[in-house]
């Protein structure tokens, strides 16, 4: 850092390599359980296993040394308006054009690290202590009669896990066979829903208009034209470009 | 008055008091099992609402379940309809006593999805201003963990010291408890006239802080009868439930996310050092944490000799666009590893944030590590854990 950006660009490839050759490393070791790998440079590793062999997957990378377990989460990949329900005016409105923007622009290749295509996506991190290095578990959870089917639960390889299945139980609606004690846990039992779904309406947005110039939707192109050329302005005076 | 009992009440009296000494000789054992002991949700040793539900069988813990939700705000859904500025506003509420470690590794998330690095100026003085969130935390913990043996004093030292801290922080960013002050490309602002001074003073402070603790509390026979052995947690346990930060270090594993996988802050460019104690009782989770406060200030020390000079902030639009893609930054926290897991569809604002908090995987091991405990060793060993019940509910 002190010596400025010079040094950035080879530790950057070093770390690019030593996870290179690690994702190589662990789809040797895991087999044919390994679907897909990604390495971003300098940043991290994602590896993603075959749902079927999610329990195996996880049992082999601890008894490779993987041993801290750093969360287990999921995500929801629904293309749902923010926080609305899908049927308000205002994305009637927009939803045209936010059709042909938005979502071609980022076509799910590129969003998804180490790819796949199912709606819910399992995603866990491990960390190895001894060698210093991370990674990051992804899997595809199969739907089922409009339900993600349920996955076997890691509790009886990290014991950690138990709350975190939890948590995903009652935000996604995940099921994970035998856990013993899948409730809730941050809501009250009598819930309905999973709120971290993204068709899992947010109220707050929905009745009444967000504060603030800078919403998350999209804003006037004239306006941000505007913005735009006041901070270049402020940037150029300071002299900080320079 | 009333009349002298009968002679056969008298020996009816005495035989059972004779049957009762009898079975206390030979200790009947009564029956203790079952009884239900609810800690908090409002209980000093829970830092917030933290419910647990023990059930006793006479002193002894037989099982101990943390209830939590009371304090659940829901972040990760509101993250989801925000910006990326405004996301930061909720974020330092999630450790309020750490505010701005808190917002150090999700700004870095949002900085490795669009490519940009801060100047190496704001790189040194995030460095600094997350070491200080560090000792304004844990300074506080070192006094508290007194109240939990019983022992008053440390505590009005640790907010008359830490005191001092929040008025080094505030005098940079204007907040005592939520800066805000991190932005995507740098920093809000400069660090004013005179703070490096200032602050080196306020290091050798909390430096005379620290063995003002290590005097009272540690060198203590009530302290050391209360903590030693109390709460163990084997290293192979702790990794097992992710525990992170000096619960983990106190059980003797070596490992701290500044030095093992620095995500581009200035730790790599001072000299410091990483506290372990293979005990893993509740006193090893305070050793380390009192050698951790000393090394933080000097951390702090050292980076204020050295601030490079330069810009704040790196070019970056006023309004910010994340390109698509996914990122996960985790920094070692005063609680703990704390990381963002930030998925961005190239909108303005994140498409799912998963916020992996320290507290939530350090309060998963209380149900194995209660079992069995003594009453009185439930608060000494939540206390040692330290947790914030923000970090927890989030």
């Amino acid at each position: 850092m002190a010596d400025g950006t010079g040094d950035e660009q080879p530790d950057d490839q070093a770390g690019d390599e030593a996870r290179e050759a690690l994702a190589a490393e662990l789809s040797e070791l895991l087999g044919d359980a390994v679907v897909e790998s990604h390495v971003e440079a300098g940043q991290n590793l994602w590896l993603r296993v075959d749902i079927e062999q999610w329990h195996a997957a996880m049992a082999a990378l601890r008894d490779a040394g993987f041993a801290y377990f750093g969360f287990l989460s999921a995500i929801d990949w629904t293309d749902a308006p923010e926080g609305r329900y899908e049927d308000t005016e205002f994305d009637a409105a927009g939803a045209g054009e936010e059709d042909d923007e938005a979502s071609s622009a980022t076509a799910e290749e590129t969003v998804r690290r180490g790819g796949g295509e199912t709606r819910f996506q399992l995603l866990a991190q491990l960390h190895s202590p001894a060698r210093h290095a991370a990674v990051l578990i992804k899997a595809d959870v199969p739907e089922a009669d409009g339900a993600p089917a349920s996955v076997p639960s890691i509790i009886d390889v990290f014991s950690g896990a138990d709350w975190h299945e939890r948590e995903a139980h009652e935000m996604f609606g995940l099921v994970f066979d035998g856990h013993p004690n899948l409730e809730h846990i941050y809501l009250p039992t009598e819930f309905e829903g999973h709120p971290l779904r993204k068709d899992f309406p947010l109220l707050a947005r929905a009745v009444k208009p967000w504060p603030g110039v800078v919403d998350i939707e999209e804003i006037p192109p004239e306006l941000e034209a505007q913005l735009e050329a006041e901070v270049m302005a402020e940037f150029e005076a300071s002299g900080a470009g320079a | 008055m009333s009349p002298p009992p009968t002679a056969s009440a008298l020996r009816e009296q005495q035989a059972y008091v004779a049957a009762q000494a009898a079975d206390a000789r030979v200790n009947v054992e009564l029956d203790t099992g079952d009884m239900t002991l609810n800690i908090g949700p409002q209980h000093p040793a829970t830092h917030g609402t933290l419910r647990i539900a023990c059930q006793l069988d006479g002193e002894q813990v037989i099982s101990a379940e943390p209830l939590m939700g009371y304090m659940h705000r829901g972040y990760e859904k509101l993250c989801e309809v925000r910006t990326y500025p405004q996301c930061t506003t909720l974020i330092n509420r999630i450790d309020w006593l750490g505010s701005f470690a808190n917002e150090v590794p999700f700004i870095l998330a949002a900085e490795q999805l669009m490519g940009v690095e801060a100047p190496p100026r704001a790189q040194w003085i995030r460095t600094i201003l997350f070491e200080l969130s560090r000792i304004a935390n844990v300074s506080l913990f070192l006094g508290d963990m007194g109240v939990q043996v019983g022992a008053l004093t440390p505590v009005f030292f640790a907010f008359r010291d830490r005191e001092r801290v929040l008025n080094q922080i505030e005098e940079v960013t204007g907040g005592r408890f939520h800066p805000n002050f991190d932005r995507i490309g740098g920093l809000k602002d400069d660090i004013p006239r005179g703070w490096i001074a200032e602050t080196h003073a306020v290091m050798a402070k909390m430096r005379g802080f620290c063995d003002e603790m290590e005097d009272l509390l540690m060198g203590n026979e009530i302290f050391q009868t209360r903590c030693r052995s109390v709460g163990v947690i084997p290293g192979d346990v702790a990794l097992s439930y992710g525990l992170s930060g000096a619960n983990l270090r106190a059980s003797g594993v070596d490992w701290d996310l500044r030095r093992d996988a620095n995500p581009g802050l200035a730790w790599d460019q001072v000299d410091w050092r990483v506290w372990t104690h293979p005990d893993g009782d509740s006193f090893a989770r305070y050793w380390v944490r009192l050698q951790e406060t000393r090394e933080a200030t000097k951390i702090v020390d050292q980076l204020l000799d050295g601030i490079p000079s330069g810009p704040i902030m790196a070019k970056v639009p006023r309004i910010i666009k994340v390109p698509a893609g996914e990122a996960y930054v985790s920094t070692e926290n005063p609680l703990g590893e704390m990381g963002y897991y930030v998925v961005s569809k190239g909108g303005l604002g994140p498409f799912r944030v998963k916020i992996r908090t320290p507290s939530f995987s350090n309060i998963s091991v209380v149900p194995w590590v209660m079992r069995g405990t003594y009453v009185p060793d439930i608060i000494t060993i939540l206390g040692s854990l330290y947790f914030i019940l923000g970090d927890i509910d989030r």
